[in-house]
Formats: structure tokens, sequence, C-alpha cells
């Protein structure tokens, strides 16, 4: 018998898929069987659904400006010796 | 058969970083347009603070130029650059930081707090709800809670997408802690999230 504890200490693994079938079976009988775990899993996959979705913000333009200039002189002292 | 000619995925970019080793700041300079919002978004994440995400942008990029010949390509150019930025990320986290959190080995035992959790099913489509900013802002303020070493954890694993053992790597801690926080990490935004989206009305609590 598995109990919810023992799941949601193996909730990653399951849901990443990285067991043998024999124990997945164990853990899919209680997930069908219990509609805590049931729904956590599901709210679980949907938590990660909606941070995978999110895109990179834009830089704002002050940030980026003043990243290139930190490059630019970077680059520009490396360029020196040789000059 | 067309084998011979097809270009592996990924070579774009060798050939990019190999320009860069060799001299060519056009080439570290397309490296830069490639992933400056990336490395924006992971300071951000990991600091939550505007002022140290830009010094750690800066100095991530100032130090991946400056020490170009170190990476030896048996990582992606990317996850490098992330180690980088992780770093000089933790380095300013540890400097504000004023608590002691949970020291950086120590692998997180699932308490007696996942027995009581709030659950419930979720609106369809929560994110039709909201404006593309308060979206954000919700998803922002829910990692926003997290502890440090769980957040950094999240942000390393199921947004830069690295692997565990990457991530282990990355911050000098083992696998099984790793693994231990994510999970930690992940249920606590799950509820967080619930708490947001759960469908009114429907609780699942009856079950109990
Ligand atoms: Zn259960």
């Amino acid at each position: 018998m598995v109990t919810c504890k023992q799941f949601l200490q193996e909730l990653n693994a399951y849901l990443e898929d990285t067991v043998d079938p024999e124990t997945k079976k164990h853990w899919q009988e209680h997930v069908d069987a219990c509609p805590n775990c049931f729904v956590i899993v599901d709210t679980t996959k949907k938590t990660l659904q909606v941070y995978k979705g999110v895109e990179p913000q834009t830089l704002p333009e002050d940030v980026r400006s003043r990243l290139w200039q930190a490059l630019e002189k970077k680059m520009a002292a490396k360029k020196q010796p040789q000059a | 058969m067309t084998s011979t000619t097809s270009v592996p995925a990924g070579f774009d970019e060798s050939a990019l970083v190999t320009q860069a080793k060799a001299g060519d700041q056009n080439a570290f300079a397309e490296l830069v347009n490639r992933y400056e919002r990336k490395i924006y978004r992971l300071a951000k994440n990991i600091t939550r603070n505007d002022e140290d995400a830009e010094d750690v942008l800066q100095d991530a990029f100032l130090k991946a130029y400056t020490h170009l010949d170190n990476f030896k390509g048996d990582s992606k150019f990317y996850t490098w650059l992330v180690r980088i930025a992780v770093n000089e990320a933790l380095m300013r986290l540890r400097k504000r930081k004023t608590d002691r959190s949970v020291p950086l080995d120590e692998p997180v035992e699932l308490g007696e707090e996942t027995v009581q959790r709030e659950i419930a099913v979720w609106e369809d489509n929560p994110e039709q709800q909201y404006s593309q900013e308060e979206w954000r802002r919700i998803l922002d303020e829910a990692v926003d809670s997290l502890k440090p070493d769980f957040r950094t954890v999240f942000v390393l694993r199921d947004i830069e997408e690295l692997s565990t053992e990457e991530t282990a790597e990355t911050l000098g801690i083992s696998v099984p802690a790793v693994k231990s926080r994510l999970l930690r990490a992940r249920l606590a935004l799950r509820e967080t999230l619930t708490r947001q989206f759960k469908r009114k009305g429907e609780n699942l609590l009856g079950y109990l």
C-alpha cells in the first residue's frame, strides 16, 4: 500500500517518468484511487506548464545600454595592447 | 543520403563561440545579443532585486568575455554562461541575506506539512482571467515567496531547464539535495498558485 506521503515524496520521479514500470504501476494505482493526489498531480503539472510558457521579458532599454557600454569599454581595453 | 551536408543543431553557435575565442568581438556581441534577456531574467529570478540583477547581468557577460578561454566546449555555451551568472547572483544574494537559511548541502525532508495542503482543481485556462501584466506578476510573486535555496533550484531546473546534474554542479550541492529542494519548491508553488486559481465553490476537502 502506497500512502499519500510516500507518493508525494516521489512526485517528481512520477512526473518525470523516471521509474521502473512496476513501481509506476503502484503509484498509478494510488493516484487513480486517491482524489487528493490526483488533484496534486494535475495542479503540479499545470504549475510547471505555466512557468514553461513564460517568455523572458524584454530587457529595460537603460539596463541594456549600460550593459553594452560596459562591454564596449572592456573590448576596447582588450584591443589596446595590440594597437 | 545527404547526411554529410546536414548541419548539426547548435553548429551555428559553436562556430560563433570559436570565432569569439579567436578574438572576433562581433561574434561575442552576437552571443550577448542572444542571451542578454535570458541572463537578465535568471539574475532577477534569483536575486529578486533590480539593482542586483543589473550588476549580475554586466558582471556575467564581462567575466564570460574575459574568461572565454576557459570555456572548453564540453557543455553548451549557455550552460557555461548560466553557471557564471548564477555564481554572481548567489554572491549578491548572500550579501543581502541577513537570516541563515538551509545550509547548502543539507537534504530537505518533506515534513508533516504535506498532509495539510490546499487541494482544489483549477479554473480552466486561468491565464485568460488576467492581463499579461497581472499574469506575470502573479507568477513572479509566487516564485518570490519561495525560500532562496528552493527558488534557485526551481529557477535552474524548471525555468532554465538545466538537468539535475547540471544544477547540482552549478550550485555545488548534491544531486539528492537538488531533487528534494525541487520537490519542495514545486509543491510550494503549486500551493500558492492553487490559492489563486482554484475553481470557485469547488473544493476536494470533503475527501480528506
Ligand atoms: Zn494520496
